[in-house]
């Protein structure tokens, strides 16, 4: 029975992420409108677009090989499983210990390396360039990301998210040194890895300022509409793993009734709705960096991360 | 109650040696006024926290003081010389950035060691703080020696006595006599060095330290 | 039993090398000796596995030849079960390889004799119980792996790298000479069971590691003993050079284990500094390294450098927790090194024989020439894909599991008292996360360039497939990828008995939890769950598809890509590996390597082609071999007056030596 409700517990989150996502991204884009005194598009918006694409013609390349068009499934796909096993509205669910956070990091990184397979596969410099600097980030941002694993886990005593979740609300935590440096390393960290402004513009056209987009520039139709709905899952990842760890409060713990669960989505809509809000206000008060201050801002990120864990393993007596 | 407060006075120390770490990643004049101006008030927060919990009034003063001062007159005074020197707006450090920030994770590194087997009988906390404090003096220190430029190597030369303020007010007693002397020090030597900066630029048409370096006699 | 069973099989290997030397101009030949060869360490591997599976004592045997007054030692223990596993594994496959590879071999007289010989020499390694054997076997391995890199020596720079080559394997077994010469001690025994009994000092141990270091080190890879590595491995044919990295590499790592882990005493606590450090600086300098090449059989060779280095990071970490007495955390350290032996020399042949293929099929080593072939040899393609994956620790594959695991273990390194170690571990873990976000940028470009995009030359535009044989040695590997990645615990449980033997414990049994996860040191801290993971991931993309199919449009076309109003026919303007590699070059490149990019553009109007020449240094090659070499020289050009001395000359150094030594016993007297 237990059993039984755990996974149905899971089951709800897992598709809470899946039609939470394309919300989450019209939220950050109605906002930056609104910023920036106009109207924006409706919040709906990407839900629109994502079935509008999957009724459109997909248009290959004539070299494009199976690589490609296998490429879009696996990234929505391991995307999906690595924002499923984040513990949203619930944590200590029976499934969340078969991955950890590095697993989790790992699976960003499958999803990466199909795309910029994909990204060269056509054979145009596009994809090239797109592919190149994203290896070129994901060699700085992934190291920092897992400092700032090592960083939680030390405190934690365990690399399991929902352990690190429940570690967080308890009451040994106190306010870190190390915590803040990871915070500050896991927001650069999350701002590359979604390729948003300072690091690469979402909404650009220009190739040359491009990352992101250019790996994905040959690809149209049902394929895209896999590719958007995978990156809009990996901006609600992120901001679920900020959230689940450095602002815990109103997670349920597993077995506790549907009031707390109900609770707990409450309260999980209400961080994303925060976390989107200052996106979006750190979106439009900066501007984007030149390809070659990215390694710079990434190595910040990196030196923060390493310096967290440096300071954790000083103090830390086992 | 004690517990979160010591953790809060922790967090600002910890603060204190992101916001250093932060001058040193800058490469923009302006930029580094900016970030400069938010170490003072970091400072300042950290000492009045330190009152807070110490009640020791007379550091609210040094807050006040290291406030106004640091992080009102002096940039504002420095922005002005910089507008009026017409010195080039970005700074070349001598050794690429990220070399820089290693270097400065090694400094760290390096007070730790020397601090934490140092003040054994001490508690965690205030052991760790005067680690942070030493190590926001070599940041400073290290900015001074890794930047060309005259007026970043001032601001280098600011921070450290924010690091020394920083490890003063943690360990449990400074004199407000004594604040108030080091206090004007500094802003004496600000002014000195602010008229030489006016002296080098109208001589040599640059304040770029490097090329004063020609200007030495006996030359081989 | 399983001993017998194995110096059988060696002697039929070698039976099979003195048959090529006959038979060599045959065209029967090559299907003759690989399928011997194939079928001795077939047989070999399934007595290695029995051994090790069935935990059974350790073994013990004893053949009088060799030294008059030891013999011929030779044990079959769990570390040496497991080695045996690895390396007959590799043989079994290469063997199978060859089968299909050899038959484009130009020059077989050179290659086949060798082929088994070199087997066989690993194998004996392995299971050498006494210091003279281990070091025959150790030369013996060398010189027939020596023999078949020079098996092509007319190929430009084949002749240089197998010079350097022969240079560093004598280095290595003079430094593992000398090592045993301190290990057997002023009392002299050379068996192992002797060092065992007999305790060294504390400096006595420390000579020993750096020896063993530099002498197993070199022959493993690791920086700065690495320069002969880069160039030997691919100037052998292909087989052979999945053999030398994946399997003689590891060969290497079992003697620093025998060394260090079984015949030294207790460790200690800096050589958990030294060796997690000098595994660290290997990886990172591995893979950018192997970043910057553009000849695929190079980088699949830097990129062994990497991962020993990895291997070496754990088992580093295994010593230093020996040393503070703390057995789990020794025992999990451990096991992810020797799974990543494992896993390693799986993905690290499969990576090889794809390159093989390659070659054989295009003849063709530098990706620059190469592209498009996914349409040309898919199935190749396809093998080389899941090698990538794998070798870029990507879920769910084995790669993963065993960096995770290394992960594991440097998260439990708070607890190490020593103030520099708790320094220098984040260091270490941060240099790890590096190498491998690195490593799979690397694969991106070595996978990316060969396979993807459009044929640059003829020759990749004309690629066939390679044959079944070949194609089943790489499905083998492919299979085991996965199975090693989805059901870990298996595996990890069969290393237990090897962790109990070095470090006195094991990680706890991992085939009875629940749902095949594996499980570090306790349920509490961390699971993984390769199944489960490899599960969702094929349902959710059985989902999606169904979704897509079921509501989405199936309209396909094909036509042009984007090219912005420039269609261009060529496919020189697609992205080149060194292209590809430039914005790494650039943010790592500049410091470590000292690369320097210099273009050389035609002033407005003239239409000759632009330049770019990228530059790059290799400074420890600059830094240490150059002034050794040029000391070497120097000293070698004094002494060489020596040869030219008057007879009265001579008679005087004769004369002198003798005074000499008189005296000596004199005084000694």
């Amino acid at each position: 029975m237990e059993l039984i409700l755990d996974a149905l517990v899971q089951f709800g989150e897992i598709t809470l992420v899946l039609v939470a996502a394309p919300l989450l991204t019209g939220y950050v884009r109605k906002v930056k409108a609104r910023l920036l005194r106009r109207q924006g598009p409706p919040l709906l918006q990407p839900y629109r677009d994502l079935a509008r694409l999957i009724r459109k013609e997909v248009v290959l390349a004539h070299n494009a090989s199976w690589v490609f068009r296998v490429t879009p499934y696996i990234v929505f796909a391991t995307t999906w499983v690595a924002a499923g096993l984040v513990p949203t509205f619930a944590s200590g669910l029976v499934v969340s210990y078969a991955a950890d956070m590095i697993a989790i990091v790992a699976l960003l990184g499958s999803a990466r390396f199909m795309l910029a397979l994909a990204g060269l596969d056509v054979g145009t410099s596009f994809g090239g360039i797109g592919s190149s600097r994203e290896m070129m980030i994901a060699s700085l941002a992934e190291p920092a990301m897992l400092m700032v694993v090592f960083t939680l886990s030390l405190l934690a005593g365990s690399t399991q998210l929902s352990s690190i979740a429940a570690f967080m609300q308890g009451p040994g935590v106190g306010l870190r040194v190390s915590l803040a440096l990871s915070l500050f390393g896991i927001i650069m960290v999350a701002i590359a890895e979604n390729a948003r402004i300072p690091v690469d513009n979402p909404a650009t056209h220009l190739e040359l300022t491009m990352v992101h987009e250019a790996m994905i520039l040959e690809y149209s139709g049902r394929h895209l509409a896999l590719i958007e709905a995978a990156s809009f899952l990996k901006l609600l990842l992120y901001v679920s793993v900020i959230a689940c760890v450095f602002a815990p409060w109103g997670v349920a713990v597993s077995g506790a009734g549907p009031v707390a669960y109900l609770a707990g989505v409450a309260a999980y809509l209400a961080k994303l709705a925060v976390g989107g809000f200052l996106l979006a206000l750190f979106e439009t008060a900066i501007a984007k960096m030149r390809v070659f201050r990215v390694p710079d801002f990434l190595g910040a990120a990196l030196m923060l991360g390493f310096l967290a864990a440096l300071l954790l393993f000083v103090t830390l007596a086992h | 109650m004690d517990r979160l407060a010591l953790d809060i006075a922790h967090l600002f120390a910890g603060g204190l040696v992101l916001v250093s770490f932060m001058l040193l990643y800058q490469d923009r004049m302006f930029g580094l006024l900016n970030i400069f101006a938010l170490h003072a008030l970091v400072v300042s927060l950290s000492v009045a926290w330190q009152a807070y919990i110490q009640e020791a009034p007379h550091l609210y003063i040094t807050a006040a003081i290291a406030l106004v001062v640091k992080a009102f007159i002096i940039p504002v005074a420095l922005h002005r010389i910089i507008v009026r020197l017409g010195i080039h707006r970005t700074i070349e450090p001598v050794v690429g950035i990220g070399q820089t920030m290693l270097a400065g994770i090694g400094l760290v590194a390096l007070s730790v060691m020397v601090m934490l087997p140092i003040t054994a009988e001490a508690g965690t906390l205030a052991r760790e703080d005067l680690a942070f404090a030493l190590s926001v003096i070599l940041l400073g220190l290290l900015m001074m020696v890794s930047r060309r430029n005259a007026v970043s190597q001032v601001i280098g030369f600011m921070s450290i006595e924010n690091g020394l303020i920083l490890a003063a007010t943690g360990a449990k007693g400074m004199p407000l006599v004594v604040e108030i002397s080091v206090a004007f020090s500094i802003l004496v030597a600000l002014i000195v060095i602010g008229i030489f900066l006016f002296r080098i630029r109208e001589r040599f048409d640059t304040v770029d330290m490097h090329a004063l370096d020609q200007s030495r006699g006996e030359r081989p | 039993m399983a001993l017998e069973g194995l110096l059988w099989c060696t002697a039929a290997l070698l039976g099979a090398s003195v048959a090529a030397v006959v038979l060599a101009r045959r065209r029967m030949a090559t299907p003759i000796v690989y399928g011997v060869a194939l079928a001795a360490t077939a047989v070999a591997l399934g007595a290695a596995a029995w051994s090790l599976l069935a935990r059974g004592a350790p073994e013990a045997l004893s053949l009088p030849v060799g030294l008059p007054w030891l013999g011929a030692h030779f044990s079959l223990d769990p570390l040496a079960a497991f080695f045996l596993l690895v390396v007959n594994l590799g043989g079994a496959t290469a063997s199978l390889y060859g089968l299909g590879y050899g038959r484009h071999e130009e020059a077989p007289a050179r290659v086949l004799p060798f082929f088994p010989a070199f087997l066989a020499g690993m194998n004996l390694v392995v299971v050498a119980d006494d210091a003279f054997t281990f070091l025959f076997t150790w030369e013996f391995m060398s010189l027939s792996s020596w023999a078949l890199v020079m098996a092509h020596h007319r190929r430009p720079g084949n002749a240089a790298a197998g010079y350097i080559y022969l240079l560093m394997a004598s280095l290595g077994t003079l430094a593992l000479l000398l090592a045993f010469g301190l290990l057997a001690g002023t009392t002299g025994g050379y068996a192992f069971d002797a060092i065992r009994a007999a305790t060294p000092s504390a400096p006595v141990s420390a000579v020993v590691l750096s020896l063993a270091l530099i002498g197993a080190g070199s022959k493993a890879g690791l920086v700065p003993l690495h320069v002969w590595l880069p160039l030997a491995h691919p100037a052998a044919p292909s087989h052979v050079s999945a053999l030398m990295s994946g399997v003689m590499t590891k060969v290497a790592v079992y003697g620093f284990m025998r060394i260090v882990f079984d015949l030294l005493g207790p460790p200690g606590w800096w050589w958990g500094a030294l060796v997690p450090a000098l595994g660290a600086v290997t990886a990172v300098l591995g893979v950018l390294y192997a970043l910057m090449q553009h000849d695929l059989k190079r980088l699949l060779a830097y990129h062994t450098v990497e991962n020993i280095g990895i291997i070496f990071i754990g088992l580093g970490l295994a010593l230093a927790f020996q040393a503070a007495e703390m057995p789990a955390a020794a025992a999990l350290a451990l096991t992810a090194a020797l799974f990543h032996v494992f896993n390693h020399s799986v993905f690290k042949s499969l990576l090889f024989f794809g390159a093989g293929a390659v070659l054989t099929a295009t003849g063709e080593r530098d990706m620059e020439h190469l592209g498009g072939l996914i349409h040309r040899m898919p199935r190749t393609a396809f093998c080389f894909l899941v090698g990538s994956a794998a070798i870029s620790a990507l879920p769910p594959f084995n790669g993963f599991v065993s960096e995770w695991l290394t992960f594991q273990a440097i998260l439990l390194s708070p607890a190490l008292p020593q103030w520099l170690l708790k320094f220098l571990v984040p260091a270490i873990g941060a240099m790890l996360a590096l190498s491998a976000a690195l490593a799979a940028a690397c694969f991106v470009k070595a996978f990316g360039v060969t396979f993807l995009g459009r044929p640059r030359t003829q020759v990749a535009q004309d690629a066939t497939e390679t044959d079944r044989l070949s194609l089943t040695a790489m499905y083998v590997f492919v299979a085991l990828c996965l199975l090693a990645g989805i059901l870990p615990g298996y595996f990890l449980d069969a290393l237990a008995p090897v962790t109990q033997a070095l470090v006195g414990a094991r990680m706890p049994p991992q085939e009875s939890l629940s749902w095949l996860t594996i499980v570090p040191i306790a349920e509490s801290r961390s699971s993984y769950n390769g199944l489960l993971l490899f599960g969702f991931i094929a349902f959710s993309a059985w989902f999606a598809t169904y979704v897509i199919h079921r509501w989405a449009s199936a309209a396909t076309r094909r036509s042009a890509p984007w090219d912005c109003g420039f269609p261009d026919a060529t496919p020189v303007t697609q992205y080149t590996a060194g292209s590809f590699t430039q914005p790494i070059r650039r943010v790592f490149g500049t410091v470590v390597l000292r690369a320097r990019e210099e273009v050389d553009m035609p002033p407005p109007g003239d239409a000759r082609a632009a330049r770019l020449h990228v530059a790059l240094h290799d400074v420890l090659w600059d830094a240490l071999y150059e002034p050794t070499a040029r000391l070497v020289r120097f000293i070698a050009e004094r002494l060489n007056k020596v040869q030219f001395l008057t007879i009265r000359a001579y008679l005087t150094l004769v004369f002198g030596a003798l005074v000499v030594l008189l005296m000596i016993l004199a005084v000694w007297n």
